[in-house]
């Protein structure tokens, strides 16, 4: 296999006097879904601000594919190849479906200091945006606003936006939280098909789908990564049991 | 200039940074507590002379005139805010900046209409009158060192009242977690309303103090206004205590500028284009210091609320 | 149909006027008055309505281009093939800076700083006293265009007008939907979604911040000609909220909705004026009601109900 896609290394973050990232290091493959677990308040969501850039770690590197990135703006990131979707839903509710994900293709397709030609009429955009759509099952909203799609379409939505950004490494928050059964199993199929061309560092509660779709997983507890294997191995650590699933799975 | 002139204007500095403290401190408090812009918070200022100079002419005595044009400014701000600012507090900043701007058009020409368009002259009590000597040869209005003695004990009082007593508790709380407090079962509306009239009474207070040393005119309000949005700014929006700094430090600027900045140039140019360079990076002054902090600090110089 | 039969019909309602009873001098001076105000109110719109900044210093823009004009002037220099890009030139300069600056905040701080920008825009206008400082600066002529006194005649400098206005509409309205305009729009209504898809917001911002400044230079200029006198209240804070208030009495959902409110604060102010030394105490009023009252604006009024 080659080098890892991201790697982090050594990544700290306090808040007053709580570590909320203590020292943690993974790496996530290209064609990998490396899962992230752990209680709720462990600093899931903090470390993925973190490798978005959203949040500036206190120590330790992220590199991406080889290039250090700790100190890249997010839309620096995002064009670097990394994208990622929000635990609490992130759209343009004014914008239309379709415009929605236009945008993100936008942002990949040369200068957006453009100003004659009307946007919604661009042809490459509006292809690139219905393709994204199509991956995630929404292209039959395309014409809908977005602010009135159901719960359950606005993960793929998001999910749809983050794939226009034409990334190397999704980084997924919960894309089924609030979602239904039905839009469940739709997701994690998806999720399925996605690792074979994306780089995957999922965070999610339904413990169901982690074992379903993960390559390895890491469990994190109070900021810290105390365990990282594959799914046998995290559901026979002994520790893990104790710390986490021992609450959820039993 | 001589170390004499210096030391006057930076006593009108100080005295100007008080006086814009009380301005600032309602109005930093109204954005904090309740994120409302209000821009009509001049006319307080505006109200509070008017009512000070009239009511000190009528009843003969400028201490009554001046203990009075206190309720009568507390008034004027709870009518404004039952009649229009409650009204705009779910509104975005946009509405809230136009409705208060409307407010401010109306109160303003009111008053002209009310009082005319010559400015009002309210004399300085007998009490304050005259001067003290400084030094031997300089002279500095007794009044003038009065307003700024007022000025520094409403400020102790101000601190000790918001942080040492429970209703100050909640104002400061108010400006950094709203949602906390509304989740601990105070009335909000009330906690809003008690901060809204007690900053405009605060300014009326202002208005009046400064009217003997000032003409009272229409639109009287709306420079102290801008400068006290400068100096939230500078501050830190919901901050006394940056208000307060900044108040002082905005004064002494934009004092000290105008008095200095003429002569200093004069170092390097001709008289008539030193004054004139001088008056015009003068008047800039206050506003290049605010760039200066925003540049450094985008959250002011004691942010309330923290992140 | 409607989007683009609004503006049709009120670019043609305003090229015809001069034929349909407005073509008397003062008329015609009014509606040129209300078609360089509207251009500014066009770039503004631009700003609060197409990017979500609201500025509340766009005032300023149209004083540096009519101050530019002057200072030009008061060297002998009346070609606009000089004048113009010069005006407009330095309002985009002005804009640039000061948007730097403030684009670093936002929201409540943004209307802040950009008001105390305007202001200390108005302090530097009224100390320059080469050009009249407070008392304002009688141009000896209005701008030549190509040595000739085009502008002179009324009938041209009114169709001037309307052309330049035309074309800064069809540029922003075209702007606001090509991908820069998507960018702002998207950035208006949420930030982190734009970075999150690769765009930093501030660039765009910035842009939109020297488009609408250079559009508030050319209107400056225009103005100057209109009356030829330029004064500091060219660039007062009051102006500026005017200019807000034609962009939201017009609508903010539409760019034509800014040059609809320009007409109709004009007219509402002649015909106020007329009944009353004191119109402002109607027009307060009249401010705060449509603020509460009138949230689409005249453009929502005439737009299909579906919108």
């Amino acid at each position: 296999m080659t080098a890892p896609l991201l790697r982090i290394e050594g990544l700290s973050k306090r808040f007053g006097g709580l570590a909320v990232t203590d020292a943690v290091s993974l790496e996530v493959r290209a064609g990998e879904i490396h899962a992230l677990i752990g209680p709720n308040g462990a600093g899931k969501t903090t470390l993925i601000n973190q490798v978005s850039g959203a949040l500036a770690p206190d120590a330790g590197r992220i590199l991406f594919a080889g290039r250090d990135i700790t100190r890249l703006s997010m839309p620096r990131r995002v064009r670097a190849g990394l994208a990622r979707t929000f635990q609490v839903t992130c759209i343009l509710p004014g914008f239309s479906v379709l415009e929605n994900v236009a945008l993100a293709a936008q942002a990949r397709d040369g200068s957006s200091f453009r100003f004659l030609r009307p946007s919604a009429g661009e042809d490459r955009l509006n292809r690139a945006a219905l393709e994204a759509l199509a991956a995630v099952g929404l292209a039959h909203r395309a014409a809908a606003p977005a602010g009135a799609l159901a719960h359950g379409e606005k993960r793929q939505l998001e999910l749809a936006i983050a794939l226009a950004t034409r990334p190397r490494l999704l980084l997924l928050d919960e894309p089924l939280a609030g979602a239904g059964p039905e839009e469940t199993e739709r997701l994690i199929a998806l999720l399925g098909r996605l690792r074979a061309d994306y780089g995957v560092l999922l965070v999610e509660h339904d413990m169901r789908a982690v074992f379903a779709l993960a390559d390895r997983i890491s469990v994190l507890v109070y900021g810290r990564v105390i365990a990282t294997g594959a799914p046998p191995e995290i559901r026979a650590n002994p520790e893990v049991r104790a710390a986490y699933l021992g609450e959820d799975e039993a | 200039m001589s170390a004499e002139l210096l030391l006057v204007q930076a006593l009108n500095g100080l005295q100007f940074g008080v006086l814009l403290f009380l301005v600032a401190a309602g109005l930093t408090l109204v954005f904090g507590v309740m994120d409302f812009i209000n821009l009509a918070h001049g006319v307080q200022y505006m109200l509070g002379a008017y009512f000070g100079a009239t009511l000190a002419a009528a009843t003969g005595s400028f201490w009554l005139g001046l203990l009075l044009a206190l309720p009568a400014a507390l008034a004027a701000g709870l009518a404004l805010e039952l009649l229009v600012f409650r009204h705009l507090y779910g509104r975005d900043h946009l509405a809230q900046v136009l409705a208060t701007f409307g407010v401010i058009l109306f109160l303003n020409e009111g008053v002209k209409l009310a009082w005319g368009a010559a400015p009002l002259q309210m004399p300085v009590p007998p009490l304050l009158e005259g001067g003290v000597a400084l030094m031997p040869g300089l002279q500095y209005p007794v009044y003038r060192l009065a307003i700024l003695a007022a000025g520094l004990a409403t400020a102790l009082l101000l601190w000790v009242l918001v942080d040492r007593t429970r209703a100050g508790m909640l104002v400061r709380a108010g400006a950094t977690h709203p949602d906390i407090v509304a989740a601990l079962g105070v009335d909000i509306r009330r906690l809003f309303l008690l901060v809204f009239a007690f900053g405009a009474m605060l300014a009326g207070f202002a208005g009046a103090m400064a009217a003997p040393v000032l003409s009272v005119e229409p639109g009287m309000g709306d420079a102290p206004l801008i400068l006290a949005f400068v100096v939230i700014v500078i501050g830190g929006i919901g901050s006394i205590r940056g208000a307060f700094v900044a108040s002082l430090l905005v004064g002494l600027m934009d004092t000290l500028g105008r008095a200095a900045l003429p002569d200093l140039l004069r170092l390097f140019l001709a008289p008539s284009p030193a004054r004139q360079a001088g008056a015009a990076i003068a008047s800039m002054l206050v506003y290049i210091l605010m760039a200066a902090v925003l540049a450094v600090r985008p959250a002011g110089l004691f942010p309330a609320r923290a992140g | 149909m409607r989007e683009r039969a609004v503006p049709l019909l009120l670019f043609a309602a305003l090229a015809a006027a001069p034929f349909l009873g407005f073509g008397e001098g003062y008329a015609l001076t009014l509606l040129a008055r209300a078609m360089i105000l509207g251009m500014a109110a066009v770039g503004l719109a631009l700003l609060v309505g197409g990017a979500g900044l609201v500025s509340l210093g766009h005032a300023a823009t149209l004083g540096v281009g009519a101050y530019a004009v002057v200072a030009l002037d008061a060297n002998g220099i009346v070609e606009g093939a000089l004048v113009l890009p010069v005006a407009i030139g330095a309002a985009a300069l002005f804009a640039l800076a000061t948007g730097a600056v403030s684009l670093r905040t936002s929201g409540v701080h943004f209307i802040m700083i950009t008001l105390a920008f305007g202001q200390m825009a108005f302090f530097t206008a009224s100390s320059l006293a080469a050009y009249g400082g407070d008392d304002g600066y009688t141009l000896y002529a209005r701008t030549e265009l190509g040595g000739t006194r085009l502008l002179e005649d009324r009938l041209v400098f009114h169709y001037a007008c309307l052309g330049l206005l035309a074309l800064v509409f069809l540029f922003c309205r075209a702007a606001l939907a090509a991908r820069f305009g998507r960018v702002l729009r998207a950035a208006r209504e949420n930030p982190l979604r734009v970075r999150a898809v690769g765009f930093d917001p501030y660039p765009y911002r910035l842009l939109a911040c020297v488009i609408a400044g250079a559009i508030g230079g050319l209107s400056g200029v225009l103005l100057a000609n209109a009356t030829e006198f330029v004064a500091p209240s060219y660039l007062s804070w009051q102006r500026s909220g005017e200019l807000l208030f034609m962009v939201i009495l017009g609508g903010l959902g539409s760019l034509h909705g800014a040059i609809l409110g320009a007409l109709a604060y004009v007219l509402l102010e002649e015909w106020l004026s007329h009944l009353t030394e004191h119109w402002r105490m109607v027009f307060g009023p009249l401010l705060v009601l449509s603020v509460l009252f009138f949230r689409g604006g005249l453009a929502g009024l005439l737009a299909p109900r579906r919108r």
